[in-house]
């Protein structure tokens, strides 16, 4: 035994060398890979990207189908028998059609089909494609301009930081659904013009613009708050003391110390974002017709609840493990970034 | 009813009974629809059988009650499927041109209405469901399916729709008024006797003066036909203008010794009768404020009265003690007590609770996954009825593309109807079409000018003519926005619209809004819509109803949020064909109706529409309501059916 720990006593002391040496992003990405369950979930997110970027391939090689065009009249070879993909109810008053359920076979309509007879197993990898773009593309947005906002705003103080904070607090008093219904009005006959962004009433854009407004002061008061702190610590009055001016001081001190509570930032806002992105499309504000996200999936599927559940299942299972697993990646990455975990591990 | 709110009622109701009457119901003077009750009772009785066999269906014992009923729709599912094919829908001046379609048709339609002298049981309480409120109870205002539908058995006009739940249902008969009119000065003078000894709900007479003031009413609160029902009657046109110093002098005038009320027109209406029919010229109090009474009670003269109404919970009716009946194909005597209409459960609760017998009838059409479980589980208590309606997609003629009518040509060969038919629940619950008029409507004469192979009905699309036309009006490649209804089916439509539009080689996008506001979105020019998905449901059974208020000019109204010829068509010729076919409708009712049905051919070949199928409406009530009758004009007549 004394010979183990005498062998071992060097390499710890290496090992606490190193510890001492590597950065802080190094500190946190070893710790992060000690946390299982953020790992998995990684894991999880990224089958998930992958499988939706295959969209294409498994419309064009395996539902051999176009989902984005109506397939009421089509059939499918199922067991060696021709079956209508929306099948007529032939007994009672004939009342009614049902589309066809899943299959369970790598193949057409494994997932079943939708009212318009299209492939669902396809149009998830295709909603999943969009529901994720929607979801990254309005997180960056929500990180930039909440940075910006929240560091100006508690950097810079006094006028700035009064008016900023009671643009955030109008900004989240404003019920997101109420400005996404009527934006998605207003945009019908009309275009949205930010600088050199022109939005329709059916892009893409409209929900990633809203998403990514609208939850701007969920992650800039926290940052105005930090940066306000920051502003008192020690290196900064250092800083201040060496005549370092306010830009170096914001961009070398105060920034990458900002840095680590964005990035927890980003699972948590990627899982509103994907939460709220199915809500609009729930409602039709968000992606449009033929287009698929989950939330139209549910949409689609919410007319066959009864009969067909899978069709709205299925969109609302794979929200819930995105969800589920973006926030236990979010609890990783915070508890990699945390001084005070590293503490508790250390 | 026209198309008011229907975008929350995809497929309204049309005719058909259901229900029981006791098993004395044979006993009584039999005629026409002894034969089918008989073959009902043949068939239920091996129903039963094989119901007890399966031990499944708690209801078995009820199947030889409901044969003694006479209604093969309950009885026989199959000879019920044909049926809902009949078709009715006679405008009471156009009847004899009629005669040969519907003599086979009256027989099969009056075998499955209420039996004479059908005997229930008074009492008791509906429990109605819908999805949600209507808005204002203001029966001047109202212009809601949903509402029309109650205030049929709330209020009464000076004259009325005939309560009947077979074609007749169509004709107008006298209600406050003695007799019907005859019309005088070549149909410009309207003269009511109106009946004595008649009360109000909350015990005041009805009086000339109360007619009077109801008509003067109707502008005073803007009513919503105003200006299109009633701007014939003299005076009218002061009226519009200023709603609040209306008078009608000269338009209605009253004597009050006499009891008469003569309405003079400015020009002879030959639909005068069927406009006054409805329940926005309901006669109500003089004293009823000049104001929308909201969800403020108003009294009226039916056999019940309104008790409470908070629109996010209850509308609740009770009998109106002061109610005697003075005509029984008018306003008879209701069975129920009590009508609770409740309001916010979504569709498929309602379809649960009425299987669960905790509701009995739901005002929405049930959501399209439960329509197979309604039609087999649940087919004796299910009954599907032909409207004299139509699902369309009407097309801006004076916005490109479809300013060609080559185009809007092109987009009536493309439609597959028979697909279209399928989104809406299939071939049991709607029929292709593609001339404006549906069938059974007066002036009705098949015709199909867009379908593949010739003929006079619609049997398949013709995608090549299509594609030549577009290409011939070099239009391929122009950007084109559906506007659809937030709704399973109309979003539906309009997503096969966009494939049918972009195989045309337009692009194609569609726009689901909310169908709160889509029907007033669409109207307006402003808004510069293309082409939308709409419905139209009659109003009364004229022809004029479809064709004049939905393609001609004065119906156009740019700018404006209440421009119904949603299309923005205006050919002077059709409009003058259809000036004349309404001039006739009094003084040569054939040649009118002859010209209506070409008027429906121009309007089809013109194309502002694309039409595309007729839809039927599901009816479906819970076990223990009886007597389940369905008027042609009013749908379920609610005060006729009873509950064990």
């Amino acid at each position: 035994m004394s010979s183990v720990e005498e062998t071992d006593a060097p390499a710890a002391s290496r090992q606490g060398q190193a510890k001492a040496t590597e950065s802080p992003w190094a500190t946190a990405f070893r710790k992060l890979r000690r946390d299982r369950a953020a790992i998995v979930a990684l894991a999880v997110l990224v089958a998930i990207v992958v499988v939706c970027l295959m969209a294409p391939l498994y419309a064009r090689h395996v539902a051999m189908t176009d989902p984005f065009v109506t397939n009421l009249n089509g059939t499918v070879m199922i067991a060696g028998e021709e079956r209508p993909v929306l099948e007529p109810s032939t007994t009672g008053l004939g009342l009614g059609l049902t589309p066809i359920g899943p299959t369970w076979e790598f193949g057409p309509f494994m997932l079943g089909a939708d009212n318009q007879g299209r492939d669902v197993a396809a149009r998830m990898l295709y909603g999943g494609r969009n529901s994720l773009f929607i979801a990254f593309a309005s997180t960056l947005l929500c990180l930039v301009l909440a940075t910006l906002v929240g560091t100006t705003a508690g950097f810079f103080g006094g006028i700035s930081d009064t008016i900023l904070s009671r643009i955030l607090d109008v900004l989240w008093a404003f019920p997101i659904f109420l400005l996404a219904i009527s934006l998605s009005i207003v945009l019908l006959n009309q275009t949205l013009t930010i600088g050199p962004w022109r939005i329709t009433s059916g892009s893409l854009a409209l929900p990633i613009f809203i998403i990514g407004i609208v939850y701007v002061p969920y992650v800039a008061r926290p940052i105005r708050g930090h940066v306000q702190t920051l502003m008192g610590a020690e290196f900064v009055t250092a800083a201040v003391g060496l005549g370092a001016s306010p830009w170096r001081i914001l961009i070398k001190d105060i920034l990458p110390n900002v840095v680590p509570r964005i990035v927890v930032f980003v699972p948590l806002i990627l899982a509103l974002s994907m939460i709220i992105e199915s809500a609009l499309s729930f409602l039709s504000i968000g992606v449009q017709p033929p287009g698929a996200s989950w939330g139209t999936i549910i949409q689609d599927g919410q007319g066959l609840l009864y009969s067909r559940p899978a069709v709205a299942l299925v969109p609302g299972i794979a929200i819930a493990v995105t969800v589920l697993a973006l926030n236990i990646l979010g609890d990783g990455v915070r508890d990699a970034l945390d001084p005070k975990s590293a503490m508790r591990i250390g | 009813m026209a198309r008011h709110f229907c975008s929350e009622i995809p497929h309204m109701r049309n005719k058909q009974t259901t229900g029981a009457v006791p098993a004395h119901g044979l006993s009584g003077p039999i005629t026409i629809h002894s034969y089918t009750a008989r073959k009902a009772h043949r068939y239920l009785q091996g129903s039963r059988a094989v119901c007890e066999r399966r031990v499944r269906h708690s209801r078995c014992s009820e199947l030889p009650l409901l044969a003694l009923t006479g209604h093969d729709n309950e009885a026989a599912p199959g000879k019920n499927a044909r049926r809902t094919h009949i078709n009715r829908g006679m405008g009471m001046k156009n009847r004899t041109s009629f005669a040969a379609l519907t003599s086979g048709i009256a027989l099969a339609v009056f075998a499955t209405a209420a039996p004479a002298g059908a005997q229930g049981t008074p009492g008791g309480t509906l429990r109605l469901l819908a999805k949600a409120a209507a808005g204002t109870i203001d029966p001047h205002i109202n212009y809601t399916l949903q509402y029309f539908q109650i205030n049929y058995i709330l209020y009464d006009g000076l004259v009325t729709f005939k309560k009947a739940g077979d074609e007749t249902g169509f004709d107008v008969v006298a209600d406050l008024a003695e007799t019907l009119p005859e019309p005088e000065d070549g149909g410009k003078t309207y003269t009511f006797q109106l009946r004595k000894g008649l009360k109000f709900a909350d015990g005041s007479d009805v009086t000339p003066e109360d007619v009077l003031a109801s008509f003067q009413r109707i502008f005073k609160v803007s009513g919503p036909t105003a200006g299109t029902f009633y701007n014939g009657i003299v005076g009218a046109d002061e009226c519009l203008a200023a709603p609040a110093d209306c008078t009608l002098d000269g338009g209605v005038v009253i004597d009050e010794e006499a009891f008469t009320i003569t309405i003079n027109l400015t020009e002879p209406d030959g639909e005068f009768l069927q406009k006054i029919a409805i329940p926005h010229a309901a006669i109500l109090p003089a004293e009823t404020p000049i104001k929308d009474m909201g969800t403020e009670p108003v009294p009226g003269t039916g056999p019940y009265m309104i008790e409470s109404y908070n629109p996010n919970e209850r509308l609740k009716m009770v009998r109106n003690p002061h109610f005697e009946e003075w005509s029984a194909e008018a306003q008879p005597a209701g069975y129920p007590d009590e009508i609770d209409y409740d309001f916010g459960l979504t569709e498929e609760a309602a379809v649960t609770a009425i299987q669960n017998g905790q509701a009995d009838w739901m005002f929405d059409p049930p959501p399209p996954d439960r329509l197979a479980e309604i039609g087999t589980t649940y087919a004796d208590q299910a009954s599907v009825h032909p409207l004299t309606a139509m699902w369309y997609a009407p097309m801006n003629t004076n916005l490109a593309p479809f300013d060609d009518v080559r185009v809007r040509q092109a987009v009536n060969y493309a439609i597959d109807r028979s697909a279209v038919v399928k989104l809406f629940g299939g071939s049991n619950l709607a029929q292709p079409a593609c001339q404006i008029l549906p069938p059974g409507f007066p002036s009705y004469e098949p015709y199909c000018p867009y379908t593949a192979g010739g003929g006079d009905t619609w049997s398949a699309p013709d995608m090549e003519k299509a594609k030549a036309l577009v290409a011939e009006s070099g239009t391929a490649g122009q950007e084109v926005t559906i506007i659809a209804e937030d709704n399973t089916v109309s979003r539906a439509i309009g997503v096969y619209l966009q494939d049918v539009l972009n195989e045309l080689g337009y692009e194609a996008k569609v726009q689901a809004i909310s169908q709160n506001i889509q029907f007033t979105y669409i109207q307006n020019t402003n808004n510069n819509v293309q082409i939308s998905i709409s419905q139209w449901f009659q109003d009364y059974p004229s022809p004029s109803n479809f064709l004049q208020v939905l393609f001609s000019c004065a119906s156009f109204n740019p700018g404006s949020d209440a421009s119904v010829n949603i299309s923005g068509f205006c050919d002077e010729s059709i409009d003058a064909k259809m000036a004349e076919a309404a001039s006739l409708t009094l003084t040569d009712p054939e040649k009118s109706a002859e010209l209506w049905t070409e008027v429906d051919k121009a309007v089809t070949d013109a194309a502002p529409a694309a039409v595309l199928f007729t839809p039927k409406r599901v009816d479906f009530i819970s076990s223990r309501v009886k007597n389940f009758t369905f008027s042609p004009q009013f749908y379920w007549i609610m005060s006729q059916s009873w509950v064990e």
